[in-house]
């Protein structure tokens, strides 16, 4: 399915327990000078190895903030473009270095009807390739619900 | 925890404390196009309403939006008076977004920051300071588009990382 198919859930049809679909990311080097530029993040050790290890680190770190927009991403792409996204909190519990593949995955663990809309609850979370939940966050969105689905 | 007596020194001072509350001073940013393709592209992130004119304007947005976090490259500007950080390393403790709009391409950006609470953590790694910051990102109509709470978390001597102070 490519991105321009994705239909957005109906609020109704959403169940706690539901997965969304998970999302792998490979990030290297090129995409940390990328996001530094982008997000006009200039914290050495993200970029420079000599100052990233005398911080105490064996390697140049993914920026936090870019595993936030990873998140976002897991939960926009799963909820299309009549969904909108309200809430995301992220909580950088451990480092993740370049080099090798990272996977968010999230879970839906409360839905609300509130004032008409649909509110959806979802622990998110990415994990290394060890299998360590690296990063958990939170997010809420809002669907629309069978009502104002035409 | 349990502290030891070498740590009893508190590194926040009452200087340090002054700047709870402070606003820094507002910056107000253009969105131009460019800047949210370059965005979108550096995260990986093939959404079209981010960079595909005609799609996003079918979808009922007006015009290109950015994605959520873009927020975060909407740096705000200093305080009024020299931050005094005690430590010379940077890490990223988390963040709480609440986003009641997209930003788009022509709008105006206005960003405030102040910290809202200053603590200190002793550990492996010394004494780290955390401070968590709440910036508030306002449109030009005066909308609270969107507001991020921040931690930021500070440690160790050495020459200071030159990204220090935009955190």
């Amino acid at each position: 399915m490519s991105i321009t198919d994705q239909k957005t859930p109906i609020f109704d049809t959403v169940s706690v327990g539901d997965e969304l679909p998970e999302l792998v990311k490979y990030p290297d080097t090129r995409q940390l000078v990328m996001y530094a530029g982008a997000s006009q993040d200039f914290v050495a050790i993200h970029y420079d190895l000599n100052v990233a290890r005398e911080a105490g680190h064996s390697n140049v770190l993914i920026h936090g903030a870019l595993k936030s927009a990873w998140l976002s991403e897991l939960v926009t792409s799963w909820m299309g473009y009549g969904g909108r996204l309200l809430e995301l909190s992220i909580s950088y519990r451990s480092i993740d270095f370049p080099g090798s593949p990272v996977t968010c995955f999230g879970k839906v663990t409360n839905t609300r009807l509130e004032d008409d809309c649909g509110l959806v609850e979802i622990e998110i979370g990415l994990r290394n390739k060890e299998g360590l939940i690296t990063t958990p966050g939170r997010a809420l969105v809002s669907l629309p619900t069978q009502q104002t689905d035409d | 925890m349990k502290k030891s007596n070498l740590t009893c020194d508190t590194v926040i001072t009452d200087e340090l404390r002054s700047f709870i509350g402070l606003e820094s001073n507002p910056v107000t940013y253009d969105i131009e196009r460019h800047a949210i393709e370059r965005f979108a592209c550096a995260i990986g992130d093939p959404n079209p309403l981010y960079t595909d004119y005609e799609f996003a304007k079918v979808r009922g947005r007006g015009n290109l939006i950015a994605p959520p976090t873009f927020y975060r490259s909407l740096l705000p500007g200093r305080y009024p008076k020299p931050y005094p950080e005690p430590f010379a390393h940077i890490l990223d403790g988390g963040s709480d977004y609440k986003f009641n709009e997209s930003v788009k391409v022509g709008d105006q950006i206005t960003v405030v920051r102040k910290v809202t609470k200053l603590y200190e953590k002793h550990g492996r790694m010394g004494t780290m300071l955390f401070k968590i910051s709440e910036i508030r990102y306002t449109n030009q109509e005066g909308i609270l588009a969107a507001t991020q709470t921040t931690t930021t978390i500070t440690y160790g001597t050495g020459k200071k990382d030159n990204g220090l102070v935009d955190h």
